[in-house]
Parts: C-alpha cells; structure tokens; sequence
C-alpha cells in the first residue's frame, strides 16, 4: 500500500489511475504518455484535472504546449538507481514552467527524497511506514547547498555574499 | 563451498554448517550440486539477519591432501593478497 | 623524525569556512545514519550500495575499501600526517595513492567509517562522490601553480567544479561515472582527453581566457578519446556549459546495460555533431536563467587561496652538486619551476620491487615533514602513483634527495620504464581477473639497470588487472590487460596508447602471455624499439611510425617476414 505525501503533509490522491485499455471514469484522472498521445482531444476537453505518468525515458517536452493544461505529472523511477526523472522536474519548472503537482512514484529511497525536493519535485508516492517524520528529516539532513535548483533555496556562494 | 563477507567488518568467510568460518580449511564442502544450492538458498534466506553480504559458491579440489580453491581469486581471497603476504588471514589475521 | 623544530607550514590552498566544514559534517551524519539503517536491516545492501559508494566504500576482495578524495591532488602536510594516522589506526598501516589522485585503504571495516569520516573532516578532508554514478573527485595538473607552462592556475576552477558537483541534486544517480579533469598547459600531464569532461583553460585569439570543453572520453571495456564540445566557453557560462553537458548525459544516456552507459558511448552513438547541439541548447536556456553564472569576484575569491607562495629572491638557480646518484635522479624527477631558485621535485613510489603508489604509515609521515621542511606544506598527487614537492629550493634538492633516500623512494625513474602505473588487481579488487601488481614489481625489476632506462628513455608502462582498465592500459606505450583464461591469469599487450596531449587509444597485440612469460615479451618489444629507433624518437613515436607486426612477430618469437 501507498500514501501520499504533498507539502509535507499526508493527502489524499484524487487522481484515479487509468489503465491504457480502460474507459475514463469521471473527475481527475491519470493517464500514461501513450493514452495521452491516443485521446488528447477527449481529455483536454475534459473539466476535470488530468495528470500523466511518464517513464523515465519519456521526455515531458513530448507533452508540448500541452504540459500545464495537466494538474500533475507524475515521475516515474522504475528503478531508485535510474535518475533520469531529477533532470525532467528540472525541465519541467524550467523551461516548460510547469507550475502544477509533480509527484514521484516508484521505486525511490528516503535518501534521494531531498534531492527530488530540490529538483521541483513537491509530492511522493510512498511506503505505508514512511512517515512524515521521515519526510521533514530527509529535507534537514543538509541544512545548506553548493549549487541553484528548482527550490530557490539559497547556495552557499549568496550566503557567503549576505554574511 | 559458499562464501560471504561479514557486513559489519567485511571479512570473508566460508560456510560451516548453519554458520560461517573465517578460514577455507574449517568450511564445509558440498559434494554435489543439490547440496550447494541447498546451502546457498539458506544463506539468501539468512541476509535478513544482516549479518553477511554477497554470498556465493565456489568450486574447490583436492590438490595433495589439501582443499584448494579451483580459481585464482578464490586461492587469493582465502589467503590473502600476494603482494603483502604479512597481511591477511595467511598472516593469521582474521 | 626529520626535524622536530620544524613547525608544520600551512599551503596555500583551499580552506574551509563554517559552510564547507558544516556541510561535510553533515555528510559524516547523513552516513552515519544510514549506516546504523544498514545494520539494523531497515536498508537492504542493494539500497544501501549506491549510498555507500557516494560515499566512498567498496566491498573488496578481502574486506571494505575506503577511496579519499584528494581534491586536485593538493594535500597538505596535517592532511598527510592524518592519512597515516588513520592508516596505523583503522587498516594495516598502509596507503595506496590511484590513479585519479585519491587515496585508497584497503581493510577498511563499515562499522569504523563514521568515526575515519569524522577523522577527516577535522583535517578538511572527505569521500564524497570518490565512488557511485555521480560526478567524480576533479583532477588536475600537479605542476599547477608552479609551472611557467600554464595560462593559469587550474586549481581555482577545480575547486569551484568541487563545489559545484557535490550533492548535486540532478546528477546524484547518473547513469554511469563521470570524471572531470582540468588543465591549464599544452603539455597534458592529467590525461584530459581520457575523461568523461574536461576543461583545459586557453586563451582566444583576442587574448580573452576562456575554457575549452571537451567531453566523451573514457577508459574501460570500450576505450575512446574525448570530443571537442566547445572551443571557448568564456569564464562566467563555464557552470551553465558543464551544467547543460550533464543534462543531456542524464536524460539522453543508456539505462539498460551497465556496459553502455558511459558518456563516451552516448556521444559515440548520436555522433560528437549532435551532441554539440543538444548541449548548446540546454546551455543557452541554462545561460539565460543566470543562476549558474560564474561572477569574476568568485573566481577571484576562490584564486586568492591558491595565491603563489611568497617564493624567496636571491637564490642561487644552480642545482649543488651532490654525486652521481643526485644527479641522477635530477635528471628524470626534478623539473623547471616558474620561480627563480626554486623546483619541482617528483617522489616516485616505484622503487623497483615496490607496489606501486603505496606508502606506509611512516613513509606518509616522513613525507609530511619533508613537505613542511622544503616545500612549504604542500605535496601532489599524479595520476600515475607518484607524488610531487611543488616549490622547493634549488638548494635544498641534496637534502631532499638524501631522505628520499632513507624512505626507499629515490628511484630516479620519473617517467623512465620502471615509473610503472598498477591498478590493486586481482590481489585486491572484486572486478579483477588477473593480479596487477607481481607483474610491475617483476618488470620494474627486469629494467632497474639505470643506463638500461636511460637508454630506453620515456616508455609509459600501464597495467590493468580487468578491462575496467583502472590502471590506465589503453593510454600506455606499453598497456597491459590482465584476463581470466579458464581460471588461469593471462596478460594481453597493447602498444601506443598516450595519456599525454597526443593522446591516444592502443591497440591490442593479440593473444596475452602466462605470467612468466609476459616480462620476457615485453622485453623482446623494448629490444625491437632499441633496434628500429631514429634519433630522438621514444618507444611511442617508434611505434606509431613503423606499426605493430615487428613488435609483435618479436613478442610471439614468430620469424619475421621478409
């Protein structure tokens, strides 16, 4: 079983997962990239949100102008060690100015929770035991950074400048 | 015979009944290949215990009496290494 | 002891401020942590590995393997005198320096790693990033800031990559390795072509310094030269370049075979043409951001550590006579320094008999006093195993020689046939398939006849015990590859292979030779060099001009055609 971790909180998943093969049901809904690509039509008329779930090998820039009509994006890691996904949160609140949910799903361990922070992830799917607990100490670890990222937090260079 | 490293220190060690040894000679050897995947099932059933690592079987021969490791590395990893012959369990540290 | 007046002299280099040295503690804890989550089972060794690899840790042949990171190889000497307390105190009293500049123990036990991390972090030191699939430990010149050779000191931009690349947050899980060089010289002496990225700082033609970036380049199972990415980056993009170079190593590379997963292999696969464009497209956007911009006062911030050292005038510029033995080892292990009446000086730890780049607890610690004594704190680790005294005084080179000397490490060999580059091999590491290490303590033995190297001159030997080629063998004049044939340890020639500016990939003689077999083979290929030599020509530039067949028909004792 799963929770939903979103801003540091336990939530409720409104989405309902649908499978490539399945009709959609009402309200939000989550697709894959190729039930997107097969039924774009239908679903940006929709008054619902919609989300889509990429594989790591699926470039958000695939979803075009199409990409902030979604209300979330989830990304996947088949594999915690496969780290393709830190790179399209990046590309998706940078270049595409995403400004929706982008949500990590998969297989991931509470170590690479800050980095996905970081990156412009802002919810995770997650283990039932994974509290959020675990969640605020995963982002606390390190209290400061070297490099900018999606988190605007400041680097050590801008503190180093404001002391 | 089945091998692993201990996790919390890395040594090596070879499997002695429900147990582990620190030298090749006091490890039991399977005469068959029934019995060697029997042992190391039961040694992956064990890695909960977080007490060993990577465990695997290694083939071993009679050479003079004596058991020997069939590959380089396994004669390497039971004594030591070559180039510091003070070190290592064939200098009695293990 | 060398001199217990002396006081310990404080390089000029990088130092931590409450930031690095709160971030670095931070780490200490971070791994503490998940070493307790190890042990207690809440982390499974298939999750725990990558995080102990981040943080330096291999499980070996015979136990856990520490790897400390020696940033650009600059170490100073309370940095060295620690590394030899932690060598007496954790592991067998001894080190081994590699080849991208670090410093390995071999008999590390897990549960003593958070205590060795907090060791050195008090001595400004760590492990991170050393190992895993992020963006390795930065390497550099190690004549930088002393050599007359440079545009200017590498090390400055090194640190600021160091800080850049730690715990960067896109690039923690890569797909593969990735290492980073930086040079300032023509002379390549860091082997920046062989690298996953390198910078080599130039100047344009309206005399602006800039980088040059280059990227691709690796050793391993399929070996290649890196491509140029660009030809000048001006100096505040250079962040957002390498930035951009990273991205699309990490969305565009290969996830589904670990042996196809380098940046040489993608770069080899959508052709150096694309790759360039992929790059400047991710790097103009990164640019137009402007949070990676590099200001000049950080550049010049970051400079100011390594500012030169305030070097004595009045010298004499003569080096003393001191025998025939000093003038020896002056002849290969002592080079030009930028500043009048003083030298560069190279501690070869290829005695001949010796496991190359290994020192022992003490040999560290005489070290560290003759770093305070004569070269102001400050010692270099080479990639090629070797250490260097950056700034001495011309006239204290006798001195120097004559403790070299009580250490064992006055070979005069720098660069010679026995200056033999050996990964751990099959005496130590998990992936290797033959032993490195006999084979260049028997070759350096069969050429240690001084007038014999002196006749052969420059002939880089390099010896990898598998094809993960740590030990460098597609970049040696003479490589060789250690494999497994049916359980028996054989060793593969490869010739012409250059880690230098003609860099270059060798090329496999054919079949290997037994073990007691390969130093005679060898050998045979010296002689035909020493027969078919023009003047001035080194064993590499023989090769390359007359090919393989002679060297191999002598190597396989085959008659040679007609």
């Amino acid at each position: 079983m799963t929770k939903l971790i979103k801003s540091g909180a336990y939530a409720q998943d409104v989405f309902a997962p649908v499978a490539d093969d399945a009709a959609l049901p009402e309200g939000a809904v989550i697709v894959s990239l190729a039930r997107f690509q097969k039924d774009r039509e239908a679903l940006l008329a929709r008054n619902t949100p919609i989300g889509v779930r990429l594989q790591s090998s699926e470039n958000p820039e695939s979803l075009g102008a199409d990409v902030n009509h979604f209300s979330l994006i989830a990304l996947e890691f088949p594999k915690f060690r496969d780290g393709r996904a830190f790179s399209w949160a990046r590309i998706l609140r940078t270049r595409l100015g995403f400004t929706g949910e982008i949500r990590a799903v998969g297989d991931f361990l509470y170590d690479q929770v800050n980095y996905q922070h970081r990156v412009g992830f802002d919810a995770w799917e997650v283990p039932d035991h994974f509290t959020i607990e675990m969640f605020n100490r995963a982002l606390s670890e390190m209290t400061n950074v070297y490099q900018p990222s999606s988190d605007g937090k400041k680097t050590i260079r801008e503190l180093r400048a404001g002391r | 015979m089945l091998t692993a490293n201990r996790l919390r220190d890395g040594d090596v060690l070879y499997r002695k009944g429900s147990g582990w040894v620190p030298m090749l000679a006091d490890g039991d050897i399977y005469s068959d290949q029934a019995g060697a995947d029997a042992a190391l099932a039961a040694a992956n059933a064990e890695l909960v215990r977080n007490e060993f690592v990577a465990p695997y079987l290694f083939e071993v021969r009679e050479v003079s009496g004596k058991i020997v490791p069939v590959k380089e590395r396994e004669i390497i990893r039971a004594a030591g290494p070559t180039v510091h012959p003070h070190t290592g369990k064939q200098a009695g540290q293990f | 002891m060398l001199n217990t007046l002396v006081k310990p002299a404080q390089p000029n280099m990088y130092r931590y401020d409450e930031f690095d040295a709160q971030f670095v503690g931070e780490r200490v804890n971070q791994f503490a942590g998940q070493v307790a989550r190890r042990l207690s089972g809440e982390l499974t060794e298939d999750q725990f590995k990558p995080l102990r690899l981040m943080n330096g840790l291999y499980l070996q042949l015979h136990a856990y393997m520490l790897r400390i990171a020696v940033p650009y190889g600059t170490l100073s000497s309370k940095q060295m005198r620690k590394l030899a307390h932690i060598a007496r105190t954790y592991d067998k009293n001894f080190g081994h320096f590699t080849t991208r500049t670090n410093l390995q123990f071999n008999w590390i036990k897990l549960v003593d790693v958070p205590k060795i991390l907090r060791e050195l972090a008090d001595v400004e030191m760590h492990c991170i990033q050393t190992s895993g699939n992020c963006v390795r430990n930065i390497t550099a010149d190690q004549f930088a800031g002393a050599t007359d050779e440079e545009i200017e000191d590498p090390r400055p931009l090194a640190e600021i990559l160091r800080q850049w690349s730690s715990l960067h947050p896109e690039f923690v899980f890569l797909a593969r390795k990735f290492k980073i060089a930086v040079g300032a010289t023509e002379k390549d002496r860091a082997a920046l072509q062989w690298h996953d990225m390198a910078v080599q700082i130039v100047r344009n033609s309206e005399g602006r310094v800039g980088y040059k970036v280059m990227a691709g380049g690796g050793m391993g199972r399929t070996p290649y030269i890196a491509h140029v990415m660009s030809e000048f980056v001006e100096r505040e993009d250079i962040l957002a370049y390498l930035e951009a170079v990273l991205r699309v190593y990490n969305q565009d590379s290969r996830r589904d075979n670990i042996h196809k997963q380098r940046i040489k292999i993608l770069i080899n696969a959508i052709g150096p043409e694309e790759m360039r464009r992929r790059v400047q497209r991710e790097f103009e956007e990164l640019k137009r951001m402007g949070t990676l911009q590099l200001p000049q006062e950080e550049l010049d911030r970051i400079t100011a550590y390594f500012a030169a050292p305030k070097f004595e005038t009045g010298l004499s510029d003569t080096i003393p006579d001191a025998g025939a033995d000093f003038a020896n080892w002056v002849k290969t292990n002592v080079h030009k320094h930028k500043a009048s009446g003083y030298a560069i000086a190279t501690i070869t730890l290829k005695t001949p008999g010796q496991v190359p780049g290994d020192a022992t607890a003490e040999q560290m610690e005489t070290i560290a006093d003759l770093m305070d004594q004569f070269s102001l704190g400050e010692v270099r680790v080479t990639h090629e195993q070797n250490l260097v005294l950056p700034h001495v005084r011309k006239k204290d080179l006798p001195a120097i020689y004559a403790k070299l000397k009580e250490l064992d490490f006055a070979s005069p060999n720098a660069g010679l046939i026995t200056d033999i580059i050996a990964c751990p091999g099959l005496d130590y590491c998990d992936l290797a398939n033959a032993r490195s290490i006999p084979i260049a303590q028997k070759l350096a033995k069969r050429f240690e006849n001084l007038d014999r190297q002196h006749q052969i001159g420059e002939l880089k030997i390099k010896i990898s015990g598998c094809i993960n080629a740590c030990g460098h063998h597609h970049a040696g004049h003479i490589g060789i590859l250690g494999v497994d044939k049916k359980g028996v340890e054989f060793y593969q020639l490869v010739l012409g292979g250059s880690g230098a500016e003609d860099a270059s990939v060798g090329t496999i003689m054919g079949p290997g030779f037994g073990e007691h077999e390969i130093a005679d083979a060898v050998e045979r290929v010296v002689n035909v060099y020493l027969a078919e030599r023009k003047t001035g020509e080194r064993f590499l530039d023989t090769y390359r001009r007359i090919g393989m067949e002679k060297f191999k028909a002598a190597a396989y004792q085959e008659a040679v055609a007609a």
